[in-house]
């Protein structure tokens, strides 16, 4: 049976939606919470894919992003929640509770960020561009380890939640809508922009950069704009993060969650819309399904990870579209 | 600051050094010679500390642990390049990076399966465990002494291997021309095996030695295994000089700049927080190197120019 | 010189003790097919690298319209007005036709930082890609994937990317390789419409075609310019006849 992409995308994003309203209808705010995970592992992917499907650029060190997010949440909140005000010489920062000024934060410096690593980065290519990614964020993952201000190696924990205007975000079902309508609100930007005259060109950049550059265009340019929108969608993904879970620890930096978004990509399919999505879905299931069944749930997923490489080379959108390419 | 410190410290740095590059130098050759990066090379080298507690546990014998911990992390390297990794060498890098990112967490929980949760810890055989006074009248531990002999011991063999032998002959070729050494009748996959084996033998050995000196639990490898990916990056990947090279200036970089960033910031800082900016600056330096380096030569100190 | 759209001045390139290029002066006059042919290992390809801006140049310059573009790289080239086609075809091969052509409208119009509107919806970009793809006889082909094309079509496509550009000088090198008789008469035509809107520099193996086209002939042998002039002259050259069939002819 061969599905087309967009029933299925719709369908999951619908599925999304329905199971947290089953749930609090069956008031299981456990399995909304969950859901909520896999919006925002969606949303970091979401922000990776733009590198890796779009632009052919495996990044390695995206969780680099997800951790500037989530300190950049850590740090606001912990000025405001404690009241210590930080004294930067010319001004003094008092911290906020409020998400929207926390989101803006947490993107700008990912940004800021994704130009420097991107710019280092990206005068390589292939391998080297892989393991100089890993090796900034292993940078970012040791720096916060020994940043005592802000926890080191313990993290920070936030006690309440961050606010949200008109919205009482400790309600799980309230806070899931806020992390589904961004989702969903960046879906749509990533869209448009995958078929804007920068998201061909992107994509004209991931096969031939010789080819982009005789068109006048500059290849590199082109990427670290992608990089720049990359690093921000998962820096926000990282803010969200921190939140639902009230705490942010050097592990948001740590390289097997770099490894993880890429896994949720090719689970779910590279280079397409959706694919990152229906990975998270997949990722959370399977790591809420497997790991209630055994504690080595990770063997297993090594396992599948492996079939999929091996022998369904596009992804879940793949097998049920038939086509394994995002492209053809 | 004592001048014994600083070469005490010194020490310390190229004894880092050389166990990188046991991990670096297979690294670089499974990479020059078959075009594959290998994430699960980390997992190879807690094979071979595993192997090493187990074995010097059940015999008593240190040295037979680390024959152990070689003849494991071979075994093991050359079953996952004939089930797994020899369907990858012409697969794109993103499909090499998941498949042996898959291998990692097989290998990490199938080890805590057989060994559970808790770290091993090995003994140092009593002749090389005490202190020996170098010329200077600087005390310092016989077994890192040792670790910094076994490590240039190795690059040497491995140097004569390449430059002087059959088989290092038919690996210089297959990193220039793949088609050609096979028209030759070599048989390149069982190259690519041996290749791989040498290689996490290699990575087995560092596991053993440096978990005498740590202790052995799952997850070990791949600390090491990102510092091996900055020392190749930094020393031009496919390079086995180059990996040496870089191995030492991330040892040194990474042991020094723990010892006296903190003390350079002392001059200006007062003591505790220049302690906590020193640290936090040094965990970053040898990120800070790679990232000079690059800016300087974007294929690594003895990298193929593109 | 001054009515030259692109001109090259004692142009040197070695590698190691080979000269590549050998003090190579060659310019292209408005409305003209310029042919440069030479043996195998001539040099032909370094030249055009160094013309376009993918291998820097030991010595000498580039103009194009009489400004020195020696220190332009690719992409600042193609912006001054040089359209290039490639001997492998350099094309996306996942993509559309329609979408490679549109690559080279985006990059004409500047229009690369636009993230909002749809490229295949944006009137300014899809008229030039289509009136190129009709120029070169591919209207059909739309939505073919690159990768299904034909060879030959894959060469038209490679001029149809070239012509959206509306460049000042053509560069194409050996656009009819691998053409067989009937695809190299078509993509003959073609370039002999073209040489109106843009002079060609035309690197070509295809004896044929060259004749066919060409209003003069440049022959470089071992990196140097041995002899240039019209199709008569250099058929006459006791020079070329030398450097292509030896002593004894």
């Amino acid at each position: 049976m061969k599905v087309d992409e967009r029933v299925c995308n719709a369908l999951v994003l619908f599925g999304m939606l329905a199971l947290p309203l089953w749930a609090l209808a069956q008031d299981e705010p456990f399995t909304i919470t969950l859901v909520t995970r896999a919006v925002i592992l969606a949303l970091a992917a979401v922000g990776l894919n733009i590198v890796l499907g779009f632009g052919g650029m495996v990044s390695f060190g995206h969780a680099m992003f997800f951790g500037i997010g989530g300190y950049a949440m850590g740090i606001l909140a912990y000025h405001a929640q404690t009241y210590m005000p930080l004294d930067l010489g010319l001004f003094t920062f008092e911290g906020t509770k409020s998400m929207p000024v926390i989101w803006l934060v947490a993107m700008v410096v990912s940004a800021m960020i994704a130009l420097l690593v991107g710019l280092l980065s990206l005068r390589t290519s292939g391998v080297y561009f892989i393991m100089i990614t890993l090796a900034f964020g292993q940078m970012f993952f040791y720096f916060a380890i020994s940043w005592a201000a802000y926890g080191g190696e313990d993290g920070l924990s936030i006690y309440v939640r961050n606010d949200f205007p008109g919205l009482n975000t400790l309600v799980p079902i309230q806070f899931f809508g806020v992390c589904f309508a961004i989702l969903c609100v960046v879906l749509f930007l990533v869209a448009r922009l995958r078929a804007s005259p920068f998201g061909l060109a992107l994509n004209a950049a991931r096969q031939s950069g010789v080819r982009v550059e005789t068109m006048g265009l500059d290849p590199m340019r082109i990427k670290l704009v992608a990089f720049i929108l990359s690093g921000a969608i998962t820096g926000l993904a990282g803010a969200l993060f921190a939140d639902l879970n009230r705490f942010v620890s050097p592990s948001m930096f740590s390289w097997q969650l770099s490894g993880e978004l890429i896994v949720l990509i090719i689970i779910g399919g590279v280079g397409r819309l959706m694919g990152p999505v229906i990975g998270a879905c997949v990722f959370v299931a399977l790591e809420h399904a497997l790991g209630g069944l055994t504690d080595f749930w990770h063997i297993y997923l090594g396992v599948i990870l492996l079939c999929i490489v091996l022998f369904a080379r596009g992804g879940l959108i793949g097998l049920l579209t038939g086509k394994e390419s995002a492209h053809v | 600051m004592s001048s014994i410190l600083i070469i005490e410290q010194i020490l310390n740095g190229l004894q880092f050094g050389v166990m990188l590059f046991l991990m670096a130098a297979g690294l670089t050759l499974i990479f020059g010679v078959m075009g594959l990066i290998n994430l699960a090379h980390g997992s190879l080298y807690m094979v071979g500390a595993f192997a090493t507690a187990a074995v010097a546990g059940a015999t008593g014998s240190f040295l037979l642990g680390l024959i152990a911990a070689m003849v494991a992390a071979a075994l093991a390297g050359a079953i996952i390049e004939m089930v797994v990794i020899r369907r990858l060498y012409k697969a794109p890098h993103l499909d090499q990076v998941l498949a042996t990112f898959a291998l990692i967490l097989i290998f990490s929980e199938g080890t805590r399966w057989l060994f559970g949760s808790f770290p091993l810890f090995l003994d140092i055989p009593d002749v090389i465990s005490g202190p020996v006074t170098l010329p200077g009248g600087i005390a310092y531990p016989i077994y890192r002494l040792t670790l910094i002999a076994v490590g240039l011991a190795v690059a040497i063999g491995l140097w004569l291997l390449i430059e002087r032998t059959r088989i290092g002959i038919q690996i210089r070729a297959g990193e220039n021309d793949r088609e050609m050494i096979a028209a030759l009748g070599v048989d390149i996959s069982k190259l690519y095996t041996l290749v791989f084996a040498l290689g996490a033998a290699l990575a087995g050995l560092a596991g053993g030695l440096v978990g005498a000196i740590q202790s052995v639990q799952i997850g070990m490898g791949e600390p090491v295994l990102i510092l091996a990916f900055v020392v190749i990056v930094i020393g031009g990947i496919g390079s086995v000089r180059g990996a040496f090279v870089g191995a030492l200036l991330v040892g040194l970089t990474d042991t020094l700049g723990g010892v006296f960033l903190p003390e350079f910031f002392k001059l200006f800082m007062e003591t505790g927080a220049a302690q906590k900016t020193g640290s936090a600056i040094s965990s970053m330096s040898v990120y800070v190197l790679m990232g000079i380096v690059l800016i300087w030569r974007p294929t690594g100190l003895f990298g193929a120019r593109s | 010189m001054s009515d030259a759209v692109l001109a090259t001045q004692n142009l040197v390139k070695t590698f190691g003790a080979l000269k590549a290029t050998d003090d190579v002066s060659i310019d292209l006059r408005p409305g003209e097919i310029h042919a440069v042919i030479g043996p195998n290992g001539a040099g032909k390809s370094t030249l055009i690298q160094q013309i376009c801006g993918g291998l820097k140049p030991d010595a000498g310059r580039v103009f194009l319209n009489g400004q020195d573009v020696s220190h332009h790289d690719t992409r600042a080239r193609a912006q001054a007005g040089l359209g290039r086609t490639f001997q492998v075809s350099a094309l996306c091969m996942e993509d559309t036709v329609l979408e490679n052509a549109v690559l080279g409208a985006i990059g004409a119009n500047r229009a690369v930082w636009r993230f909002w509107a749809s490229a295949l919806k944006t009137r300014e970009l899809t008229d030039r890609a289509k009136a190129a793809l009709e120029r070169v006889g591919l209207s059909e082909h739309h939505q073919t994937r690159c990768g299904n094309l034909s060879h030959g079509e894959r060469r038209q496509l490679e001029v149809g990317i070239a012509l959206t550009l509306s460049p000042r000088a053509f560069i194409m090198d050996e656009p009819m390789a691998g053409l067989g008789a009937g695809g190299s008469k078509k993509l003959t035509e073609l370039l002999d419409g073209m040489r109106a809107q843009a002079p060609i520099l035309l690197v070509e193996h295809d004896m044929d075609a060259v004749f066919a086209l060409a209003d003069r002939i440049s022959v470089l042998v071992y990196g140097k310019i041995i002899a240039s002039g019209s199709i008569d002259d250099i058929k006459n050259s006791d020079v070329v006849r030398e450097a292509y069939l030896g002593q004894e002819a």
